[in-house]
Order: C-alpha cells, then sequence, then structure tokens
C-alpha cells in the first residue's frame, strides 16, 4: 500500500483555499515567510477519505475482535460514553473559561467534583486530583507526594520498595522522581515474599509500591502485614490501580491502609486507549497525603455552585493543565452513572469469572505456575510447547491467525516464557469459548506441526517484523 | 550452555574477570541467552563508584529490560563502547568481546559472595530441574 505522499499528484487538491492577497502576506514578517513549498502531499478529499478508510480497516481493535492483552484491561467502550464526550457543552468548551466566569462551566465542574466523589467512595481515599494525563504520569505524582509527605516531616528518605509482581513502570516512576529502587521476590503462592520484604525494610525507605491484584493476577493476601510493617518505618503504601477493574465493590485501597492510589481511568472505567485515544491517570490520596494534592480543586459551596479552589499551602503545585483530561473523565464518568453501584460490583465478579474459567479450561494445555484462583487475569507459561521449540511469542503470532490480538507476553518478567490473558467482563461465553478452542488448536498444533505455529502469521499483510533489527536500527522520520 | 573457567559469577548471572586490581564484568551465556536479542546496553560513565550487588547498569532485548547488578565493589575505570553500535556483541560473545566494564576494585575478599565456573554450572543445572 502506498503511502500518503506516494499518492500526492502534482497540483491536485481537496477545497481551494484561494490564493492569499499582497496585504494579507506582508503581514507575515519576512523572516517568517516560507521561501520553499510546502511538502505536503497533494490529494484530493475523496484520495484521503479512501487512503484512511483503508487504513482503518487494517486496524485491529476491540470494536473489532477479542483482545485479552493482560494487565492492559482492554474491555469494550461503552458508546454511551462517546454520545457524552460530543455534547457541545462539554466538546466546546474552553478551559479557562471556568477561571473566567464559573457560572459558564457549572456542568464540567460538577463532573470532575462527582468524579472525584464517586472515585473516594470505590477507592476509600479522601481526595482525588483528576490532573494526570496517564497512569506511568499518577505514578510520577504519587512519588513526587510520597517524597512532599516525608519533606514536611523531615524525614530522610532514599527507597522505594516495588515487588517484583508490580506493575512494570512502577520502578521507573519511583527513579525518575529521585529514589532508588529495592525490589522483593514473590512467594510459592505469587504474593511478595514477606520476609525478605521485611528484612529489606528500613527506615530509609519512603514508600512501598504494590500492583493489587498483582500482574500474576493474584491477589496479595498478606497485605494487612505488609502495611504493618511499611507503618513500622514510616513508609507510604502506594496502590497501582491497573488492575483496579478486579475488586470494584469488593475490598477497598483505602481500607486496607494504602495512601496513595492511582486508577487508569482508560482500563478500569472503559475509556479509549491503546492508540485509540488519552488516558487517565487519575490519585487519590488518603488525609495525611491530602494537604499535599496538586493544584487547584474543584469545590461546592454552601449555595451548591461549583467554585475552583487553590490548594494548601503545602501543595506540590500542578503536574498538568486544567484538570487532566478532561475529555475521558467525563467518558469515565458516564461509564460509572450507568453502571452504579451493583453494576460495578458485576463487572469485577464477571472480570474474575471469565478469567478463572479461561484458567481452569486452558490448565491441561498450558503450564500454570501460581496454581489459585485467579482474580481478572491469568498467566500461563509457554513451558509445554518448547519442548517443540514453540515459544510464547509462536503462540502469541499465531492468535493472530485465528482473529485474536495477542496476549501480553514475557511480562511478568518473573514468570519465563509468560502468557497473560485478561479477558475482561465484556466477552460473552461464546466469544471465550471460541478463544479457548483456539489456543487448544494452537496448543495441538505445536506437537504435531510445530512448524506451522512458528511461520505465524501467514493471514496478515506482514508476517513477523525483525523486532531486533527495528529496536537496533532506529530511523526516525520527520516531516 | 557455556561457563568460562577463570572467572566468577553472581547469581543474577553476571561474571566479573580479575587481574590485579582490576575487574572486566559482562553478563554470562545463560543470562544473554535468556534475554534474547540484545537490543541496547545503557553504558555507565568512567568514574561512576558502586557496592558489590548494587545496580551497574541497564540492558534490554528484544524481550525485556533487566537491571545488571554490579558483582564487585568499586570504581568504573572503562566501557566497552563498542556496545553502543554493537550490543549483539552481548550475544556473540558474552564473555569476550561483549565485556560491558572495566573496574578498579579494593576488596579482592569479595569474590567469597560470588560462585567459580564450577559451582555456577551446578547453580545453573538447579535452574534448569
Amino acid at each position: 500500500m502506498e503511502n500518503i505522499f506516494e499518492k500526492s499528484v502534482s497540483g491536485r487538491h481537496g477545497v481551494g483555499a484561494g490564493t492569499p492577497d499582497e496585504k494579507s502576506i506582508n503581514k507575515i514578517p519576512a523572516s517568517l515567510r516560507r521561501s520553499t513549498e510546502s511538502s505536503l502531499p497533494e490529494l484530493s478529499e475523496l484520495d484521503v477519505v479512501r487512503h484512511y478508510t483503508k487504513l482503518s480497516k487494517l486496524n485491529f481493535s476491540v470494536d473489532t475482535e477479542f483482545y485479552p492483552l493482560g494487565s492492559c484491561t482492554m474491555k469494550y467502550n461503552p458508546k454511551v460514553n462517546e454520545a457524552a464526550g460530543v455534547i457541545p457543552g462539554f466538546a466546546a468548551l474552553h478551559p479557562y473559561m471556568a477561571m473566567i466566569d464559573e457560572s459558564a462551566a457549572q456542568g464540567a465542574m460538577e463532573v470532575i467534583y462527582n468524579i472525584s466523589s464517586l472515585l473516594c467512595e470505590i477507592t476509600g481515599m479522601k481526595k482525588f486530583t483528576t490532573q494526570p494525563y496517564a497512569g506511568a504520569h499518577g505514578e510520577l505524582l504519587g512519588m513526587l507526594l510520597t517524597a512532599a509527605y516525608h519533606r514536611k516531616k523531615g524525614n530522610k528518605k532514599k527507597y522505594i520498595v516495588v515487588p517484583e509482581s508490580a506493575h512494570g513502570t512502577n520502578p521507573a516512576s519511583a527513579a525518575v522522581a529521585g529514589y532508588s529502587i529495592i525490589t522483593v521476590p514473590v512467594d510459592a503462592e505469587g504474593g511478595m515474599d514477606v520476609d525478605i520484604f521485611r528484612e529489606k525494610m528500613n527506615d530509609e525507605v519512603a514508600g512501598v509500591m504494590m500492583t493489587m491484584p498483582s500482574t500474576l493476577g493474584v491477589f496479595e493476601k498478606k497485605i494487612k502485614e505488609i502495611v504493618e510493617i511499611a507503618g513500622q518505618h514510616d513508609a507510604v503504601m502506594y496502590y497501582d490501580g491497573a488492575n483496579l477493574n478486579a475488586i470494584l465493590g469488593k475490598v477497598r485501597p483505602g481500607d486496607m491502609g494504602f495512601d496513595i492510589v492511582h486508577i487508569n481511568l482508560h482500563k478500569t472505567f472503559s475509556t479509549p486507549h491503546g492508540g485509540g485515544g488519552p488516558g487517565s491517570g487519575v490519585v487519590g490520596v488518603s488525609k495525611r497525603i491530602a494537604p499535599f494534592l496538586p493544584e487547584p480543586y474543584v469545590e461546592k459551596n454552601k449555595t451548591g455552585k461549583f467554585c475552583i479552589a487553590a490548594g494548601s499551602r503545602d501543595s506540590i503545585g500542578k503536574v498538568a493543565s486544567f484538570f487532566g483530561n478532561f475529555g475521558v473523565i467525563l467518558k469515565a464518568y458516564t461509564y460509572i452513572m450507568m453502571l452504579g453501584k451493583e453494576g460495578l460490583i458485576d463487572v469485577s465478579e464477571m472480570a474474575v469469572l471469565n478469567a478463572n474459567y479461561i484458567m481452569v479450561k486452558l490448565k491441561p494445555f498450558y503450564d500454570l505456575p501460581y496454581d489459585r484462583i485467579c482474580m481478572h487475569e491469568c498467566v500461563f507459561t509457554a513451558k509445554n510447547q518448547i519442548k517443540n521449540g514453540v515459544h510464547a511469542l509462536d503462540i502469541a503470532k499465531a492468535l493472530i491467525d485465528r482473529g485474536y490480538h495477542p496476549p501480553t507476553i514475557y511480562f511478568p518478567q518473573v514468570v519465563e516464557e509468560a502468557i497473560m490473558i485478561e479477558p475482561t467482563e465484556t466477552e460473552s461465553k461464546q466469544e471465550i469459548d471460541l478463544f479457548i478452542e483456539a489456543m487448544k488448536d494452537i496448543a495441538a498444533l505445536a506437537i504435531s506441526d510445530p512448524e506451522k505455529i512458528k511461520n505465524a502469521p501467514s493471514t496478515t499483510r506482514i508476517s513477523r517484523p525483525d523486532e531486533t533489527k527495528a529496536a537496533r536500527e532506529l530511523k526516525l522520520t520527520c516531516f | 550452555m557455556n561457563v568460562k573457567d577463570g572467572y566468577f559469577y553472581s547469581k543474577e548471572h553476571e561474571w566479573v574477570k580479575i587481574e590485579g586490581n582490576k575487574a572486566k564484568a559482562g553478563i554470562s551465556d545463560y543470562a544473554q541467552h535468556k534475554l534474547g536479542d540484545i537490543t541496547y546496553v545503557d553504558l555507565p560513565v568512567a568514574g561512576k563508584a558502586v557496592k558489590q550487588f548494587e545496580v551497574l547498569t541497564g540492558i534490554e532485548s528484544v524481550k525485556a529490560a533487566s537491571d545488571i547488578y554490579s558483582p564487585m565493589t568499586g570504581k568504573v575505570v572503562v566501557v566497552n563502547s563498542k556496545l553502543e553500535n554493537a550490543p549483539e556483541l552481548v550475544n556473540k560473545s558474552p564473555y569476550e568481546e561483549g565485556w560491558i566494564v572495566e573496574m578498579e576494585i579494593s576488596n579482592l575478599s569479595e569474590t567469597s559472595n560470588l560462585m567459580n565456573a564450577a559451582a555456577y554450572k551446578t547453580f545453573l543445572s538447579g535452574l534448569e530441574e
């Protein structure tokens, strides 16, 4: 397929922009005027429409196929969210409006105020900020808040503890905030090894970053003990909300003793992601961290009107413009309001049931390193298939031929040849059964005809891109 | 899996070859095999001081990004700048051309926290069950 520049025909255009008159041109300082032609492609409107429509047909999305990408929660994005997102009063609202005239932005401020209150209820936190643009941004904010808390207390802290079963971005976020990382391995059950944790904890540890359920898809049974040990050293407990989808309405991070929580609205609360749209990594905090939250906040005054309020003296300032990705916040708010409390509980129950169903059905065919009831995702390995030279990568590629997005592979790193499957609650039993059959078919072929799996996919435009070459020989082109 | 005699090994699969107060370090054949094609080695700056088993630097492969821990306490003197443009040397020749840093070391007795080739071989066979 030709790219849009290759399709360009000299002199062709969509709409005629006309020729600018001499007077207008002279308003642009000579030094800023273009001396050569722009290198924009020259195409008709129909050329452009066809080009991008064809490209979109090559795309793989949750609207077309099952997307069991572990840790990413690629659930269906209900269309009602989008309908709310395009209401002109929201979509065309300038973010400065709230600063100029609060009465003109009451609706948007109500959305921010309400979602913050709802998320406090869901997580057991005291206060939320909607500023962070995505999960890792929320993590970084969490670490900056941790640092602010210790600075205020005069604590000298250097380390952040991260178990091996934590979300992969955690150590990076802590390092960007200036901390050194202490890694703690997992025990035989897939939880953090509490004995080693106790041994490694010291008064220079600023915080502990946990993902719950962990990236192994299991609930941390010893969380109470972990929180107690952290408390003995005045370490802040950080909850990575990437996997919140498994526990909505069942247990709250705040009740477990966490001080800081980030939530990926684009995962648990069903807004588009993975190239489909921007994210939102809202952050909630307990009472003792609340004074440090970024400002401003939306508050409700005695007459029921919403207003913009400055933060406390201890606020760390802003981490984003205005209130973050408002469109995403609005869509997530719509999702929560449409489902209600009972609906959100159903979400978690179905997500966990679906993952356990897949785990039990595929256990006879794929190695299961942690054989216990899982939460919203299950982690297999390609150990049984490696004997025939078939690796996790090959299994993932063979799934593409069968119409499925590959699951997450080689992560979590603590599991060798990992295949991490997260079906989410939005897939039906029929769809999941078809996926199970595809996985069984691949397991059978790995024995009878492993070459076929190793040469997959054969139905796509490109079979296997050379990932090594792509990573070693970077070619970045800017137009 | 190739294990080179005369080198010391850590449980995290780094090797160190000691000559006087100088020590060359890299990752073992087992480690490069598990990581797959290496795409990037984050070379530390010369002069960096590091304690035994603390993070020395990072390495990336098509599969994962991992930490490399320092097998000894010391100061980085030279780094293998060839790896900048040819990270595949770690795959091709983990014990020779794929060395990562040369360090100045002061405490030779730290080798007692490491394994010799025979012990590392036994350690590896335990990992492979």
